[in-house]
């Protein structure tokens, strides 16, 4: 196998017994961008400079535990070559957003969840393509440019964290950060064919995390299998006093919670004995890709034959999710995005004769036309006269959602649905009418809304070889339960095996 | 749902956004569509439904008023577009 195929904890097994390097792998990894990012088109900023300091450094932290005896205590991301969604700030590196209002922009501090893998001597790739802001479902939306989907490159990665996805899919990278604001994460990773995961609102610190929607943005990870997502969202996890939304729960060994105790062998028949899987009839709608809706079924089968009891349950208030989201998020990003102002940092007009116009025109020029629909979507939502019909009733249909999933979870420990109703769309196709681009997140919206977690994981190909995510819903708090679902069905299916021809 | 374009201009202007008229024309029908769609959430019964602004229980994050390590003058200047005297540079707001 090619070192750019392997997973992060295959290539950690390799650096520990010393049959590779971190500079073997980083410079492995950056000649596979060499020959194919040309056509994936994932990196928006590429540091392979910094990368091969970084793996250097790591491969001398090696060392130096192997000369002490004290190879285990290496953190399980030491020495890999990872990719960051540009809307997360590394200090020194620029960080669009995929936004030509911030193409000038030089973070001044790190992101947590960079000091994070820096602590870690994670290797640092360089900053992936996004739709702008992250709002999109398809990356079409960056200023930039389009990233492709490695499974068929006339398609779209999915979005908004497309350049992520695709990187981890094309081997341009062995594991990546997105971000998930409405599915960012898990619909790009259905997409592509990767396990992505998007944590309980308050598991990771979103300090760093240039802000969409404050109230529904996460950061997450995306990797070939389920134990690599398990392996990063261990190393950005945890309270931050800098964000004051993060919580203060213990983070557990997610890696050793994808095999409940007591079992010895991962590959029984009865590996999710007890387990309580809910299936909600909501998420089985008319106009959604057959091959998708059999695929998803299967893999609840495939559940219950590993020992799950599959119960089925009604979420009656998904149907609201859309207008809910499609509220509240745009009127969250309309107070965020008004700090584009041309004046601390990013793009400003130059000829503008007084502040106010310097204002209108340098977010006329600065920002793309989504940036701007959802701009006006939430002045509008927030407007004198509407705020009660639009932003406080979605408010309150919003307590409707969550409860729907707190009764739920009373009844069952996860939830199993697809992540999107369909497999990778073409480019181009759905960029002309924004309600059918976001309907193209429509089962992905609740779990942001709710501020659960959840993770798309592959279950399966369509006709045309493109990959089907099945996603796995949890409670608050519940990423162990859902990873370890995920991992015994992991276990019984070889669909995260397959990789794109490129 | 259709909004008018007066009302396109409202929203533009509180949002400090200037468009062509090519891009209010066109926010005016995509919204009016995307509005129109959104109808179906005046259906469920809120009256007795206290909206969710955060999921997390609110409360207040206090820290104790101690000098901690914060930005220099020049490193948080260093992205304006226009800085003079340590200070961020405008066009005059006074005439």
């Amino acid at each position: 196998m090619k070192l750019h195929e392997l997973t992060i904890h295959e290539a950690h097994r390799l650096l520990l017994r010393g049959e590779t390097s971190s500079a073997e792998l980083t410079q492995a990894v950056l000649d596979r961008i060499l020959a194919v990012d040309n056509q994936v088109k994932a990196y928006l900023c590429l540091m392979p400079e910094a990368a091969l300091d970084d793996a250097q450094k790591a491969d001398e932290a090696i060392a130096g535990a192997r000369g002490a005896g004290r190879l285990h205590e290496l953190h399980p991301l030491i020495g890999i070559p990872l990719a960051i969604k540009d809307v997360i700030c590394l200090q020194g590196v620029p960080t669009t957003c995929g936004s030509y209002i911030l193409e000038n922009f030089v973070p001044p501090f790190e992101a947590t969840v960079i000091e994070k893998l820096r602590a870690a001597q994670a290797v640092l790739l360089g900053k992936t393509n996004t739709d702008e802001f992250a709002m999109g479902s398809s990356t079409e939306n960056s200023a930039y440019f389009t990233t492709r989907n490695p499974w068929d490159l006339t398609r779209v990665p999915g979005g908004s964290s497309g350049g992520s996805a695709a990187s981890v899919a094309a081997g341009e990278c062995l594991g990546a950060l997105g971000s998930d604001t409405g599915g960012s994460v898990r619909q790009p990773a259905s997409l592509c064919g990767l396990v992505g995961i998007k944590p309980t609102y308050g598991r990771v610190s979103r300090y760093g995390l240039v802000a969409f929607a404050s109230s529904l943005d996460q950061i997450g990870a995306l990797g070939k299998d389920v134990t690599d997502a398990a392996l990063l969202l261990g190393a950005i996890a945890g309270y931050d006093w800098r964000d004051s939304t993060s919580v203060n729960v213990a983070v557990p060994d997610y890696r050793a919670s994808l095999r409940p105790e007591g079992s010895s062998s991962p590959f029984g028949s009865d590996l999710l004995q007890g387990l309580r899987v809910g299936v909600p009839q909501e998420y089985f709608v008319e106009g959604m890709q057959p091959e998708v809706e059999q695929a998803v079924q299967a893999a609840v089968e495939q559940l219950a034959a590993l020992g799950a009891e599959i119960i089925e349950l009604s979420l009656p208030h998904t149907e609201y999710a859309l207008p809910v989201y499609y509220l509240i998020a745009p009127a969250e990003a309309s107070a965020n995005l008004a700090r584009y102002d041309g004046v601390k940092y990013g793009y400003r007009v130059p000829d503008a004769v007084d502040l106010d116009d310097a204002y209108r025109r340098t977010r006329q020029f600065g920002f793309g036309a989504e940036v701007k629909r959802r701009i006006m979507l939430g002045t509008y939502a927030l407007s004198a006269g509407y705020y009660d019909a639009y932003y406080l009733r979605a408010q309150r249909v919003r307590t409707l959602i969550k409860r729907d999933f707190d009764e739920a979870f009373e009844q069952v420990d996860v939830i199993a649905a697809p992540t999107a109703p369909t497999t990778a769309f073409r480019i181009g196709e759905k960029v002309e009418d924004p309600l059918q681009m976001y309907l193209s997140d429509i089962f992905t919206l609740s779990v942001n809304l709710a501020g659960i977690c959840g993770l798309s994981i592959p279950c399966g190909f369509d006709e045309a070889g493109l990959p089907i995510g099945l996603q796995i819903m949890g409670p608050a708090f519940g990423e162990e339960v859902v990873l370890r679902a995920a991992y015994a069905y992991e276990q019984a299916t070889d669909w995260h095996t397959r990789r794109p021809e490129l | 749902m259709a909004l008018t374009l007066n009302e396109v201009e409202h929203i533009a202007d509180l949002a400090r956004l200037e468009l062509t008229a090519e891009e209010k024309e066109r926010f005016r029908e995509q919204l009016s569509t995307i509005l129109g769609h959104f109808a179906s959430l005046q259906q469920p019964d809120t009256s007795d439904v206290p909206p969710t602004a955060t999921v997390l229980p609110l409360r207040n994050i206090m820290r104790k008023d101690e000098v901690r390590p914060s930005l220099s003058p020049e490193d948080a200047l260093a992205n304006a577009p226009d800085a003079s005297g340590g200070c961020f540079r405008v066009r005059a707001i006074l005439e």
